[in-house]
């Protein structure tokens, strides 16, 4: 039998969550389970505190409730950089409901936005306070109890962020292929670069060859194509319904080039 | 199974029912309230056949947790029509022969309000990115798109 149980605070929350228990985001993942019966938790919890909806500067970095919608991002002028991601989620209605916190969580080849918050250096803010990298909440979610509360990321300037999807039905279709690309210019040569892919591994992955090949260089055509020639080194690709693996590594170089050229940037 | 006491707004009319723990939206909707114009589809969010308004945005009510609709105001498809007079969508849709098997039309219809009380007049390219999240089998969209076109500006935009 499923119960749900609804806390005020985000504390009460956390300290509920037991074994067989699943925390209630936005609904788009964990209701799916219910309807098809997932037996792996007897229990819903959710909560209503409203810091879970926030986006708010915080020094120099942009904090994100993880209870914000993808419908939120588009319609807040903060982080304007990230609607262009939002809006390559799903359709209205899943854009009304699905969450950031939501988002860190979604099985493969689900996560676009998961993909732009790891290339903006975002860190996890959990419910007790504690803050993690993306990078090991990814690698750590399948055995996480604790309610993440808030995403933290940089705030890049000018066309220092960049993100493409790749899907194969427009306007509405799963990726892919996901590439976001933090392209930090400081002083005209790229520095502290972060790349990552969606839909190219069970979660959403920095590419370290990639942002090694492009650190120090310019964004022109002879550091791109290094960059391009190790767009899938030391990849462990999928092969699913959407395209093989073979495929991915023979069409992963041309996305990544056509994002850092700028070309048919979206 | 234990059930929980729900209140909210259907279709402009307070309503209070018990639903089942767990339940989502659509079968509380359609099992407990009995509007049955809300259509289960696929149950995972694909095909938008189940799409409500919930506070006039369109949501999927077979992955929305049922006791999150407290307080809140909820329109189906059930609720468009004004007495004999069918709603400027609904009219489009039947003029236009935007329906086959029908079975999207309800969702269909919910993201097209959605879109029209928001935007009296969208552009065509507006109106594919409103039902991107509807599917539809048999139309090929066009019709669909067509009648939502002819609908616009007869549509009162939304009061706030």
């Amino acid at each position: 039998m499923m119960t749900v149980d609804t806390y005020d605070t985000l504390a009460e929350a956390n300290r509920a969550m037991q074994d067989r228990s699943r925390f209630l985001g936005g609904g788009t993942l964990l209701m799916r389970a219910v309807n098809y019966g997932d037996q792996s938790f007897q229990r819903i919890v959710r909560v209503r505190d409203a810091s879970m909806h926030e986006i708010r500067s915080e020094g120099g970095r942009i904090l994100l409730g993880a209870g914000v919608t993808m419908s939120r991002i588009i319609a807040s002028p903060d982080v304007a950089f990230l609607a262009p991601v939002a809006r390559l989620i799903g359709g209205p209605a899943i854009r009304n409901m699905a969450t950031v916190g939501g988002n860190l969580f979604a099985d493969h080849p689900y996560g676009d936005m998961t993909v732009a918050l790891l290339a903006l250096n975002g860190r996890a803010r959990m419910a007790d306070g504690s803050e993690m990298d993306l990078e090991d909440l990814l690698n750590r979610r399948g055995s996480m109890r604790s309610i993440v509360s808030a995403v933290t990321v940089d705030r890049p300037t000018g066309d220092e962020f960049r993100f493409k999807k790749v899907s194969r039905t427009k306007p509405k279709g799963v990726a892919l292929m996901s590439i976001a690309a933090w392209l930090p210019r400081p002083g005209g040569r790229l520095s502290g670069v972060r790349v990552a892919y969606g839909a190219m591994g069970p979660t959403p992955i920095r590419v370290r060859a990639v942002e090694q090949a492009l650190e120090g260089g310019n964004l022109d055509a002879s550091t791109v194509d290094a960059a391009a020639r190790v767009a899938a080194e030391g990849l462990n690709l999928p092969d699913d319904a959407l395209a093989s693996a073979w495929y991915r590594r023979e069409v992963a170089p041309v996305h990544l080039k056509r994002l850092l050229l700028g070309e048919g940037r979206r | 199974m234990a059930k929980k006491p729900i209140s909210f707004t259907h279709n402009g009319r307070e309503t209070a029912v018990f639903a089942e723990s767990g339940s989502n939206l659509l079968d509380m909707l359609r099992r407990v309230v009995g509007d049955l114009s809300p259509k289960y589809g696929c149950g995972q969010g694909t095909c938008g056949s189940c799409t409500v308004l919930i506070d006039g945005e369109p949501h999927l009510s077979c992955l929305t947790l049922a006791e999150t609709v407290e307080g809140r105001n909820v329109e189906t498809t059930g609720g468009l029509q004004r007495g004999p007079d069918l709603h400027p969508l609904q009219k489009a849709f039947m003029e236009g022969f935007s329906a086959q098997c029908g079975y999207c039309t309800p969702g269909m219809l919910m993201a097209a309000k959605a879109l029209l009380d928001r935007n009296p007049r969208p552009t065509r390219e507006e109106v594919i990115e409103a039902i991107s999240g509807n599917l539809c089998r048999c139309t090929g969209y066009e019709p669909i798109v067509d009648a939502i076109m002819a609908a616009s500006g007869q549509v009162s935009g939304r009061v706030a």
